[in-house]
Formats: structure tokens, C-alpha cells, sequence
């Protein structure tokens, strides 16, 4: 891998770290698994570096979370996250930036600002909950339809993440075109 | 602060990284075949008494279990109701255990110390002709962005503060995410400058 991809995957890395810090909206069900503005990251990831890259990032960062950083919303961290509920959606981050990267490249003639909403909500969303709703159940023993309603309220969060996605996305590509990697 | 390891001298300290993290895997996979309170009374009662002999400070970090408490809460009540209510116990002790055990080396192992032990996983990158050292050299990248966009970001935040007395807004995204991709761009010049990172694999 060029440095610059080094550099590019530690950044969105940085990034998801950097969201952790916006103060979780802390809803009272299912407290184990917050309300964060860290998905934002993993679908720009996801969005921007395209699929290998974009997973990479996400791999990474959950690399530094296993290593003990506290860089989890809210300051968690630590191998504990690992025992967590939450453990379900942490795995499915790098897959769904993957598959995000992978629509947004494969939707190269499409309007910037569609595409890149379209593969948040795939790559962000379906496919984070595909993971995440099993791992719920798993972990705590419940039936798949009781951790997917539990896992629902999420979902309105997560859709205004997916318009910050598509209106940042579409920002670069005027101000940073060379940033996109999806469109070079 | 950028781990949540704790500073101290103890045993649990000086047992070794690789050992400690064979331990919880280990302990992990044994624990999710089992569903008896009986087994999982005494997991609790040795793993509390883990944290108690690294002293105060060790009990101390058992408040990182209110981050759980509603969650365990509110599953306890759904189990209740389905009429599987013990069931819903050992489940419950069976996860503060194992977030317990797994925090337990976390926070009485060094980040250096468990790269260390993690290093010799990435070899098979050498394969590809990649270096085994290019994740550790993210990790640092990592470390040190973080920091750097939260700069960034708050000096984009007081400009617009002044500017309209609002305390920020989403319009302060866009430019924010191109100044801080351009400093990423600087970076990567830089590394290349100094020999770029294929000067680690020697």
C-alpha cells in the first residue's frame, strides 16, 4: 500500500475518533448501544476511500480500540467493548464501509450527491444492522425481531447521517476533487 | 487522555501481555457454552476479586458498569417477560464477566506492550511485500490526526463564533473536512520526504 494510502486510511481512522468526541444522545432503551456520531465516520469512510481503503480505516480504528484506546463514544475502549452488546455493529463497521465504497464506485455516472447517499444507506445502515441485530441478540440472549425493534430507534439517526454523508461528500468533490477517491 | 490503562505496579501488570489476552480468549469461548448460574457465581466472584487485588483503584473501575446498568435492566425485564427469567440472569452475569475480564487487561497492559504481542499477526503481510510495521505506523498516525482535527476544527468553530455569535453549525463541516484532508495530503508528502514508510521493513 502508497503512503498516501497509509496516510488517507489513518486519517478517516483519526476521524471516527474525532466524532467520538461529539456528545452521544444517550436514549434511555438499550442503553448499551448509544446514539453516536461515529457511523458519520464509517460512512465517509466508506463513501470517500472506496471499498479496500474505507474497511481498512474502519479496521483500524477498531485496531486502537482493542489496543485500549478510549476513542469509542463516550470514552469507551478497551478489549471490554468486545463483550458488549454493541460488539455486533463494531464488526459490521468495516463491512459496511466496505460495501459503501463498493456502491459508491460502482455508481460512477451517477449524480454525486444520490450516489453517495445510496451507498450510506446500504453500506451505513443495512448492512451495519445486518451484523449489529444479530449481535445484540447473541450477546444478550434475545430473539432476532425483540434486538431488531430494540435496534430500530436508531435507524431516524443514522438517516440524517446519511444526508450529512451525501451534502460532505458532494462539498469535496467541488472544493477537493482529488479527495474523492470514489471519482478518480 | 489516550488509553485507559492505569499506572500502577501489580501482579496482574506484570504478567505478560500475551499470556493475559490468551486467558480472556480462551475464558470467552468457554463461557458462552455455558448457561448455569452455578459456573458463572464463581466467574463473578474471581474476576471481582481480580480488580480487588489491584487495589482501590482496580474497584474503582467497576463504575464502568453503569454504562451497562440500563441495558442489563431492560433485558432482565424482556427475558422476565418471555418467561425466561434465569435464563436472562446467567446471560447477564455471563456478559459483565466477560466485559469485566476483557477491561481487565486493558487497563493493566500498555498500548507498546499489546502491539508488541499483536505484531507478529501482521507477517503474512510481508507476503504481499508489505511491511509488518505500516499498522503500527497508522496507529501512530492515528494518535497523533486526532488530536490535530479537534485543533481544526475548534479554530473554524471560534472564527464562526465571532463572526455570527452562533456557537457552530453544520456549515462548518464542509470546510473543515477540506482543510483537514489537505493537512493529510501535507502528511503524506512528508512521510514520502523522509523515505516514505518502506524505510521501516529494515
Amino acid at each position: 500500500m502508497a503512503d498516501r494510502s497509509l496516510v488517507h486510511v489513518a486519517f478517516y481512522a483519526a476521524l471516527i475518533a474525532a466524532l467520538g468526541l461529539v456528545p452521544p444522545v444517550a436514549i434511555p432503551f438499550l442503553g448499551g448501544v448509544p446514539i453516536t456520531a461515529q457511523t458519520l465516520g464509517v460512512m465517509l469512510a466508506g463513501v470517500m476511500l472506496g471499498p479496500v481503503r474505507g474497511g481498512l480505516a474502519v479496521l483500524l480504528f477498531l485496531f486502537l480500540v482493542a489496543l485500549g484506546a478510549p476513542i469509542l463514544a463516550g470514552g469507551r475502549g478497551g478489549l471490554g467493548v468486545f463483550a458488549t452488546p454493541s460488539v455486533g455493529f463494531l464488526i459490521g463497521w468495516p463491512v459496511g464501509a466496505f460495501v459503501a465504497g463498493w456502491i459508491m464506485n460502482s455508481m460512477k455516472g451517477t449524480n454525486i450527491l444520490v450516489a453517495a447517499a445510496v451507498s450510506a444507506v446500504v453500506g451505513g445502515i443495512g448492512v451495519v444492522y445486518a451484523f449489529g441485530i444479530p449481535g445484540v441478540a447473541y450477546v444478550a440472549g434475545l430473539s432476532l425481531s425483540k434486538a431488531a425493534i430494540g435496534s430500530a430507534i436508531y435507524i431516524p439517526g443514522d438517516l440524517v447521517k446519511v444526508v450529512i454523508t451525501a451534502i460532505v461528500t458532494q462539498t469535496v468533490a467541488r472544493g477537493l476533487p482529488g479527495a474523492v477517491f470514489t471519482r478518480t | 487522555m489516550i488509553s485507559i490503562y492505569l499506572q500502577k505496579e501489580s501482579w496482574i501488570h506484570r504478567t505478560p501481555a500475551g499470556f493475559k489476552l490468551l486467558a480472556v480468549a480462551i475464558a470467552s469461548l468457554l463461557l458462552f457454552q455455558v448457561k448455569s448460574i452455578w459456573i458463572f457465581l464463581p466467574c463473578l466472584a474471581v474476576v471481582l476479586g481480580l480488580y480487588a487485588s489491584l487495589g482501590r483503584e482496580g474497584l474503582a473501575q467497576l463504575k464502568l458498569l453503569r454504562g451497562l446498568t440500563m441495558f442489563l435492566v431492560i433485558l432482565l425485564a424482556l427475558h422476565w417477560v418471555s418467561g425466561t427469567f434465569w435464563e436472562g440472569v446467567a446471560i447477564i452475569m455471563r456478559l459483565i464477566v466477560l466485559f469485566l475480564a476483557a477491561n481487565l487487561v486493558s487497563i493493566t497492559t500498555r498500548m507498546d506492550d499489546m502491539l508488541e504481542v499483536i505484531q507478529p499477526l501482521f507477517k503474512p503481510l510481508q507476503l504481499f511485500g508489505l511491511s509488518s510495521r505500516k499498522p503500527a505506523l497508522g496507529v501512530t498516525l492515528v494518535l497523533r490526526f486526532a488530536p490535530h482535527m479537534l485543533q481544526v476544527f475548534s479554530i473554524l468553530r471560534e472564527a464562526y463564533q465571532a463572526r455570527t455569535g452562533a456557537r457552530g453549525s453544520w456549515r462548518l463541516l464542509a470546510p473543515f473536512a477540506i482543510q483537514s484532508l489537505r493537512m493529510s495530503d501535507n502528511v503524506a508528502e512528508a512521510l514520502k520526504a523522509r523515505g516514505g514508510s518502506q524505510g521501516l521493513s529494515r
